[in-house]
């Protein structure tokens, strides 16, 4: 399966990267995409996250061809 | 109902006008809520020079309509309008527009708060400062304002 995994803000300057292509077999959900980009480091409390646009939970499923976001707190308005 | 993430800049009352000319029915809408949010050129005790706002093109539009949407589902108004900024900014420059139309006041402040707040929680916009030390994210978006809870659907 292919997931692309997009990152912004902060987070895209200290991962030094906007945005990637993750082809493993083993990715159920996001927290298992958040250790195969972090070297197996869990999902920080602080960390937003969306699949395909919405957001969603460390344990929301993944499935292949989805686009999978992690950012900071959000600061508009 | 129209909703826009735009990087130039914009005059809030212009697209105010333009809009209510051409898309609201003015004849049986009796209020009109409207929130500006400007650029300020301090913040946490810093001196702000410009700032720079990013944001992740489509979620952002989805996720404001979904705010709209929801906002409608609770409070019954007939039209709104929600402008927001992106990339770079200068002290005074307008930030974002929400305006509600609706029969009654009520409903107007009510749904305009709302979706402003909502925004503010929930669009994924963020803030870079360009101060004369260097730059820094906003962290938080909150400013010690607990906005009243909405009513439940």
């Amino acid at each position: 399966m292919t997931i692309r995994v997009r990152y912004f803000a902060g987070l895209r300057e200290q991962i030094g990267r906007a945005e990637e292509r993750l082809a493993f077999e083993n990715l159920s959900c996001v927290a298992d995409v958040w250790k195969a980009v972090c070297q197996g480091k869990p999902l920080p409390g602080n960390v937003l996250c969306a699949v395909n646009m919405e957001y969603a939970g460390a344990d929301t499923p993944v499935s292949d061809g989805d686009e999978v976001a992690f950012f900071p707190p959000v600061t508009g308005g | 109902m129209l909703i826009e993430v735009r990087s130039d800049a914009f005059d809030p009352l212009a697209e105010l006008s333009r809009y209510q000319d051409t898309s609201v029915p003015v004849t049986n809408v009796g209020a009109l809520a409207v929130f500006v949010g400007t650029m300020r050129d301090y913040n946490e005790g810093s001196s702000v020079q410009k700032m720079m706002l990013e944001h992740y093109p489509g979620m952002t539009e989805r996720q404001l309509r979904n705010i709209v949407d929801e906002a409608r589902s609770r409070w019954p108004f007939d039209d709104a309008l929600v402008i927001h900024r992106v990339g770079e900014l200068f002290p005074a420059d307008p930030i974002v527009l929400v305006a509600v139309w609706s029969s009654h006041r009520g409903t107007a402040f009510d749904a305009c708060r709302h979706i402003l707040e909502a925004l503010k929680h929930r669009a994924p916009f963020w803030k870079k400062e360009v101060l004369e030390q260097g730059e820094r994210w906003v962290e938080t978006n909150t400013d010690g304002y607990a906005p009243a809870l909405p009513p439940s659907p």
